[in-house]
Parts: C-alpha cells; sequence; structure tokens
C-alpha cells in the first residue's frame, strides 16, 4: 500500500540524522542519462551545498525531491516515505513542508510582490481572513529585509530583490526545508552575499534545513555544513567544506581548481 | 575528338529500392505519429480541464479577467473584419443577383451566410489567431521562466489555475464575438447596398428576419463554442509543451496559429455536415 502523509507511524528526525535520502537514482532525458546510482543524504538542520558542473543535473536532483520531475528508478525517502511512489495530490502535503526557491525566482508577473507571497498561503490556507495573510506576507517581507514593498510589480525589482521575493514566497508557509537553485548566479557580489547571510538565517531563524544547488565556490564555502559534488552522472564526495578543500577525488580537485584567482588590479601609467 | 561513354547503370534489387523508399518516408510516417501522439495529448489536456473545471473552489474572478483579456481587447480587430465582411459580401451578392433582377432579395443570402458561416469562421481565424497566439506566447513564457514548476511547487494546479479559465473563457467569449459579428456584418451591409443598390433598409432586414431561423443562428454558435474550444486547447497545448527558451515560445506561437486555423477548418466542414444533416 502507498505510503502518504497521513502515516504518522515514523519519528520526526532530530538535528544531525538523516532527513531525505536519495537511493540509486537514475534518470534519462531522452538519450541523455543524468544521474546513474546516485545516492545522497540529507541531514535535519543542515545546509548542504550540490555543486557541479553546469548540464551535471543539480537542479534535476531538486525537481525530483518535490516531484515537479520523476527518477527513473530509485527511491527517494523523506521521513521514511519514498516519495517516487507518490502521485501529485500526495506532493501536495510535501510541498507544504519542501520550498523551492528558483534560479530566475519564477515571481508571477501579474501579480504584485504580496500577492506573490500571498499564493501559497491561499493554495494551502484556503480559509485564512485577508488580514492574517497581509500580516504574514509583511512578516516574511521582514525575513528578508524587504519591508513594505507589498504593491510592487516584479518587473520594478532588481535581481537580487527578485530572489529575496522568490525566498519569501518559499518561507510563506513555513516549511522545514528549503531547496535553493543557482541561488547567487546573476547576481554582483554584494547581492550574492546578501543572499549567503539569508540561507544562513533562514537556519538560524527557521531552523530550517537547506539544500543549495549551485557552481559558485565562494557562496558555497561560506554557508554549507557539509558539500556534495556531482560528477560522472552520480556523486562522487561528500564531506565538510575543510574536507573537501583537501579532498583527493580528481573531479573534486579539477572543479575547485579551476576557480578564477581575482585578476591584479592595472593601474593606467 | 573523345566520345563520351555512359558509364553502365547499376542496377539497384528490389529490396535495395524498397528499403530506400522506407528510409525516405520515414521522416514523414514519424511526423504522422508525432501528430497523432499530439492529438491524443490535447484531449488528454482538454479532459483534465473538463475534470478541474467543475471541481471547485470555482474561479469566477480568472474567468472574468480572462473574458476581458481575450474578448473585450479583440473588439476592434471584431469590428474592423466584421465591418468589411459585410460590406465585401453584400457588395458581391449583389452585384451578381443584379445580374438576374433579384438583388431586392440580397438580404436573405447575405444574413444567411453571415449567420451559419462567415460570422464564426472569420472570428474564428481572425480572433482565434489572436487569441491562440497570446495564450501560447503567455504559457511558453511562463514556462520558461520556470513560473508553472512554481505554481506546481507552491501546492497548486497549472491546469486548473491557467487552462481551466482560458478555455470556458474562449467558450463564451467566441460564440459572444460571433454574435457581434453577425449583426455589425448585416448593418455594414444594408447600408452599403443602399447607398449602392437603393435597397431600403426596411426591405434588407424583412428579408433577412424572414430567412434566418433559429437553427441557422444556433448552428453559427454552437460552431462558435466549438472553434472557442479548439483555439484556447491548441493554444494551452502549445503554452505547456514549450522547450528551449525565447526561441521555443516564438515556434509554439506560430504553430498555434497554423494548428488552430487548419483545425477550425477540419471542424467547420464537419460540424457543418452535422447541423445539415440534424
Amino acid at each position: 500500500m502507498k505510503a502518504t502523509r497521513s502515516d504518522k507511524s515514523f519519528a520526526r528526525p532530530v538535528a544531525g540524522e538523516e532527513l531525505i535520502r536519495f537511493e540509486d537514482i537514475h534518470k534519462s532525458f531522452g538519450t541523455k542519462h543524468v544521474f546513474e546510482h546516485l545516492s545522497l543524504s540529507v541531514m535535519e538542520g543542515e545546509i548542504l551545498t550540490v555543486m557541479g558542473g553546469s548540464g551535471m543535473g543539480k537542479s534535476v536532483l531538486l525537481k525530483c525531491l518535490i516531484g515537479l520531475l520523476y527518477p527513473d528508478s530509485g527511491r527517494i525517502i523523506f521521513e521514511s516515505q519514498d516519495l517516487t511512489a507518490f502521485d501529485e495530490k500526495d506532493f501536495l502535503h510535501v510541498r507544504r513542508r519542501i520550498a523551492m526557491v528558483f534560479q530566475g525566482a519564477a515571481l508571477f508577473d501579474s501579480l504584485t510582490v504580496g500577492e506573490n507571497i500571498a499564493y501559497p498561503l491561499r493554495e494551502h490556507f484556503p480559509t485564512m481572513s485577508d488580514e492574517e495573510l497581509q500580516k504574514r506576507v509583511a512578516q516574511k517581507l521582514e525575513l528578508v529585509n524587504l519591508p513594505g514593498v507589498e504593491a510592487m510589480k516584479p518587473a520594478d525589482l532588481s535581481g537580487g530583490m527578485r530572489k529575496r521575493i522568490g525566498l519569501a514566497r518559499a518561507i510563506a508557509v513555513d516549511p522545514e526545508v528549503i531547496l535553493w537553485d543557482e541561488p547567487t548566479t546573476g547576481l554582483d557580489p554584494i547581492s550574492a552575499r546578501v543572499i549567503d547571510r539569508l540561507i544562513v538565517s533562514m537556519k538560524r531563524k527557521l531552523g530550517c534545513t537547506s539544500v543549495v544547488v549551485t557552481h559558485d565556490l565562494d557562496s558555497a564555502f561560506t554557508v554549507s555544513d557539509r558539500i556534495a559534488m556531482i560528477a560522472k552522472r552520480k556523486i562522487v564526495q561528500v564531506g565538510t567544506v575543510q574536507e573537501m578543500r583537501n579532498s583527493t577525488v580528481p573531479e573534486v580537485r579539477t572543479f575547485f581548481e579551476a576557480r578564477q584567482p581575482p585578476r591584479p588590479a592595472v593601474s593606467a601609467r | 575528338m573523345n566520345e563520351h561513354i555512359d558509364a553502365p547503370e547499376e542496377v539497384e534489387s528490389l529490396g535495395e529500392v524498397v528499403q530506400q523508399e522506407l528510409e525516405a518516408m520515414l521522416p514523414f510516417t514519424a511526423k504522422v505519429r508525432r501528430a497523432i501522439e499530439q492529438l491524443g495529448e490535447v484531449a488528454v489536456l482538454l479532459a483534465r480541464t473538463a475534470v478541474r473545471a467543475v471541481q471547485p473552489p470555482f474561479s469566477l474572478g480568472a474567468i472574468a479577467y480572462q473574458v476581458e483579456v481575450l474578448g473585450l481587447r479583440s473588439m476592434s480587430i471584431v469590428s474592423l473584419t466584421a465591418l468589411f465582411a459585410g460590406l465585401v459580401l453584400s457588395l458581391q451578392f449583389a452585384f451578381s443577383m443584379a445580374r438576374f433582377g433579384i438583388q431586392h432579395t440580397v438580404g436573405k443570402v447575405v444574413s444567411l451566410s453571415i449567420f451559419r458561416e462567415l460570422g464564426p469562421v472569420l472570428m474564428a481565424l481572425t480572433v482565434g489567431a489572436r487569441i491562440g497566439s497570446g495564450i501560447a506566447a503567455e504559457l511558453g513564457s511562463m514556462k520558461v521562466t520556470e513560473q508553472i514548476d512554481a505554481i506546481r511547487a507552491l501546492g497548486a494546479d497549472p491546469i486548473k489555475k491557467l487552462a481551466v479559465p482560458r478555455i470556458v473563457a474562449c467558450i463564451l467569449v467566441l460564440p459572444a464575438v460571433a454574435i457581434f459579428a453577425d449583426i455589425f456584418a448585416l448593418v455594414a451591409g444594408a447600408a452599403v447596398v443602399k447607398v449602392e443598390y437603393q435597397i431600403p433598409f426596411e426591405q434588407f432586414y424583412r428579408s433577412a428576419i424572414e430567412t434566418v431561423k433559429w437553427d441557422d443562428f444556433g448552428s453559427g454558435i454552437m460552431k462558435s463554442a466549438v472553434f472557442g474550444v479548439i483555439i484556447a486547447a491548441v493554444g494551452c497545448y502549445q503554452g505547456f509543451q514549450v522547450e528551449g527558451g525565447t526561441e521555443g515560445v516564438g515556434r509554439a506561437t506560430t504553430e498555434t496559429v497554423a494548428i488552430s486555423s487548419v483545425a477550425v477548418c477540419l471542424a467547420d466542414f464537419f460540424l457543418t455536415k452535422l447541423f445539415l444533416s440534424l
């Protein structure tokens, strides 16, 4: 019998215990194999960064976790339940607990910032009053340091602000896990560090578990409790920042060494 | 002088010829197969939309908004198309009928043509192209910017949120604009034959009202509703299927116009046969 969220026979993991487990995941798009024998665990309360080159399937991993994509085979265990057996209706409950911040923020252009943040609240809590909605929206905007922008349209926001509004929308329903898809890509260094601080503050203030997909090494070294490296269609190493820095795994070393050192300033004579 | 000697032609075996012919046909058969698959996928989308449309909560506000966007904002193109269609049709019929001295009955022919055929089909081809391409472009843009994924991730259903309001709105809008176009074209037609052939308004309208029965009017409206379903379903399907960024959005938009136009013409033939047999 298929497990559903109504099954309460499992114990909620405590900090440091396994919360999510990818088991022997295979995923292909046509003839392109993205994952083969991919396995990975995410611990309760940690910030796990998944790194890897472009096109390695980092975002696919996140989308499999909330049912936007399904693996071809393998299991994704979230609190003792196999998510690959879930249908769209079952995933409604999962999406209340696991939220995603999309790469381009994916804000709805036709809605205001306030309406964007209220969107998941209206879906998950249809009886919530307008006053309560507005209060929750204002709270979430405070959390991302953007108070008072409810009436603005997404088109009027900068890239960094859009990402923060995307985060405010994701945390509107108080999820337990936040999935971050390339949170600092396309941002200037100052905005990128603002997002890094937000990732850490979500763990500190809300106690959320975060899975961050990025190829921004500065960001990964700043926010991560652990880093996982995807290469050759699977996870080749998982470890703390220090363990990854000292890694002897060729794919990890190649990725880290490819980072360009800052160029020396050239003065005009 | 060197004589040119033709090399003897290589004789191909029957098996090789058949294999070559089959290989040449493969892209065509693959296209036919893909077209049939797409037809099935549109049917599945329509079935899911029908199921979601009758499940609460009902998004009447979203439907009203789409009626405004798809219908009211199309009124300029509806008016212009209907005006000139009425003018040209009446002029052509009056000119031809004047040869036989029966131009005073032009109202009968013009009204029947407009109510049964021209109003619904012309609106489906002109307004439908605008509506269908608009739907495909909007949903396609949402797809490539991950907004459709975001709808699912936030706990909502993209078919309920996006397809239902648009398809229901099209079922309401297309018949409404067809009725408006029918009336507008008749007024324009009456005006032009009064100026060109001195046929009074009263005579034109009396012959029109005597001729057009409820069946004629109803068949046109039913056709428009079906055309509305076709246009919205094709637009939604193409929008949801967009891949490949902005280039994909452009491709989906143009394909929507082409596919919905052909589908409207095909459906018009079968619906006409159906209504004539009733």
